[in-house]
């Protein structure tokens, strides 16, 4: 079954896959915590956060996935330091692409969820205290079921994105095939070769697949759970 | 149970300086919206700190803020029950139950979940979600919730404000039981002299951040001073049920003398609490002849205030102090002062269904 794919197609499916699904799974955490902060919390910086948040959706990809280059390449001030202290280096590797993947789709996650977080009511929260739940216990308990579906719906987001990153993951990590050439930097190369539309074209079917498949997902996996806390 | 509440505390135009010491049963903080009656609930739930103040319960200290204690409320062990309910929406009438319990510690944990369910008549909602209960539904739930997470007391803020009339009639019964047959110390908001009539033990009236009265509730309710506008003023008296007769009329005995009222459910025997409006009570000289009103109370004028307008008499009768409400002109023409005898005409006694319930323990 695996012929009507070329094994670079193949590897460049693959790699797409599994820089999405691990720059979603990172980026999560850090996405509740800035949902959060931006919804509930009023703190000198709450614009400039939002503002840096939002930023990879405004500048153009190319110039984010250069300040990447420039902040964690082997020679940038964060990358020299990750590489030397914990041998994690990000320029020219998957990891890199994971990196670019998971900005670029940070403010969509962040976006959905701090909706759901804005949508909460805190007298619920509240009630669950005087009942004897602990922050932490309250957050578990009523918080997030209340706000999974804008979890799930920002996740899904931000893998669809996340598989569609172009701009700054070739700036940053470049277009190696095997190593960082991602569905989008493939479609790129074979269009640049003589004979490479028949190739881009079945990459391109699978984009718009994988695209449609993960909204409609996200769309019937957020009804879903929005039914179970509303509890019908 | 012992509450021991002391509080100052200032919001922008309005300062809250109260001292209570609430006895066993349900204390009822009684007064109209912005009388400071829910800041005062808040405090000792922990949902708001006071500029000054001692919240003890049972001896624990909840808030100290000479020793810079002020516990946080997952840590206080208080029931609250919500005017909204404040159902978790993602969670079933079972979970919704059980939240509290979890949290409680294993040694409290005395209550028995099958018959808080029983009680409160919610065995057939168990599976369901808090979304299609209605609102009388929802709020026995919460009553349930708060129970099993074995609180110290029980804080209710106006939990039947939110219901209509119909509603308040249907919750008001498991109020009482809780207060009667478990013996849940209670410390209850509310604006409503019907509820205070009903569910108080003792009553504590609060007037823009001030304690204008505070005593036991058949006391306060009949004092003249201390009485609303309107239908607001009325005394309660306790009578028992002596028979049913045939022509739908329940008769019951309050200190000797009966009283008459449209057929009640509860059997004979049963004692209860009845709230008598002072607008319904007329006064007369002598015996009256010829009248429609079933009920007429002997007594012994103890007072007359003057209340804005009309006049409050307050009468001592067989069954108890009553209030009623006449204009001036009519006190001047009977000439009602202390210490004559009159007759107290009940045009209706417990004017709503509300207004009858059963009484308090004595030991409560």
């Amino acid at each position: 079954m695996a012929d009507w794919l070329s094994p670079a197609e193949w590897d460049a499916l693959r790699l797409s896959l599994r820089v999405s699904f691990w720059a979603t799974l990172v980026s999560l955490p850090f996405g509740l915590l800035v949902a959060h902060a931006l919804a509930r919390w009023r703190f000198p910086g709450h614009g400039l956060l939002n503002g840096l948040v939002h930023l990879p959706l405004v500048l153009p990809p190319v110039v984010t996935g250069y300040l990447l280059l420039l902040t964690f390449g082997r020679r940038g001030w964060v990358g020299q330091w990750l590489d030397q202290w914990f041998g994690i280096v990000f320029a020219f590797r998957w990891t890199g692409a994971v990196l670019a993947a998971a900005i670029m789709a940070f403010p969509l996650m962040v976006r959905a969820i701090r909706l759901s977080v804005e949508a909460v009511d805190p007298r619920l929260e509240q009630a669950a205290g005087t009942l004897g739940a602990s922050g932490p216990w309250v957050w578990a308990t009523v918080t997030l079921p209340l706000i999974l579906p804008g979890v799930i719906a920002g996740a899904v987001l931000a893998f669809a994105k996340a598989m569609g990153e172009f701009g700054a993951t070739i700036t940053f990590v470049s277009n190696i095939p095997g190593q960082t050439q991602t569905l989008p930097s493939a479609i790129y190369s074979f269009l640049q070769v003589p004979g490479g539309e028949a190739p881009a074209a079945r990459l391109v079917v699978i984009s718009v697949v994988v695209a449609m498949s993960a909204l409609v997902a996200s769309e019937w996996l957020a009804r879903r759970a929005m039914r179970r806390v509303q509890g019908r | 149970m012992s509450l021991s509440v002391a509080l100052r505390h200032r919001f922008a135009g309005f300062s809250l300086d109260v001292s209570i010491d609430a006895p066993p049963g349900v204390t009822v903080l009684f007064g109209h919206s912005g009388s400071g009656k829910s800041t005062v609930l808040n405090a000792v739930a922990g949902l708001l700190r006071p500029n000054a103040g001692r919240v003890v319960v049972d001896g624990t200290v909840l808030t100290d803020t000479a020793r810079r204690i002020h516990l946080p409320p997952h840590r206080r062990r208080l029931g609250v029950i919500f005017q909204d309910g404040r159902l978790f929406p993602h969670l079933t009438v079972r979970q919704n139950l059980r939240y509290g319990r979890w949290f409680s510690p294993r040694a409290a944990r005395r209550t028995a979940e099958a018959a808080v369910v029983e009680m409160l008549g919610i065995g057939s909602l168990l599976d369901r979600a808090p979304a299609t209960l209605s609102g009388g539904e929802r709020q026995r739930v919460a009553i349930g919730r708060a129970l099993l997470a074995e609180p110290r007391l029980i804080l209710a803020d106006e939990p039947l404000s939110a219901l209509d009339d119909d509603r308040k009639a249907e919750i008001l019964p498991y109020l009482e039981r809780l207060r009667d047959d478990w013996r849940v110390p209670m410390l209850y908001v509310s604006h409503s002299p019907a509820e205070v009539a009903r569910i108080a033990t003792t009553v504590v009236m609060l007037d823009a951040g001030r304690i204008t009265r505070m005593g036991p509730a058949a006391e306060v309710l009949a004092d003249p001073a201390a009485a609303g506008p309107g239908r607001e003023a009325g005394a309660v008296i306790e009578a028992t049920v002596a028979a049913h007769h045939p022509d739908g009329v329940t008769e019951l005995r309050a200190g000797g003398r009966p009283l008459f009222l449209p057929t009640l459910a509860a059997p004979p025997g049963t004692r209860l609490r009845l709230r008598i409006a002072a607008a319904d009570v007329m006064l007369a000289r002598g015996q009256p002849q010829g009248l429609s009103a079933l009920n007429i109370l002997p007594g012994i004028v103890e007072s007359v205030t003057d209340r804005g307008g009309a006049v409050l008499v307050r009468l001592s009768t067989g069954a108890g102090p009553i209030l009623s409400r006449i204009t001036r002109r009519s006190a001047l023409q009977l000439g009602i002062a202390p210490g004559e005898a009159l007759t107290a005409i009940v045009k209706s006694v417990a004017h709503d269904a509300a207004d009858v319930g059963r009484a308090p323990r004595d030991d409560a």
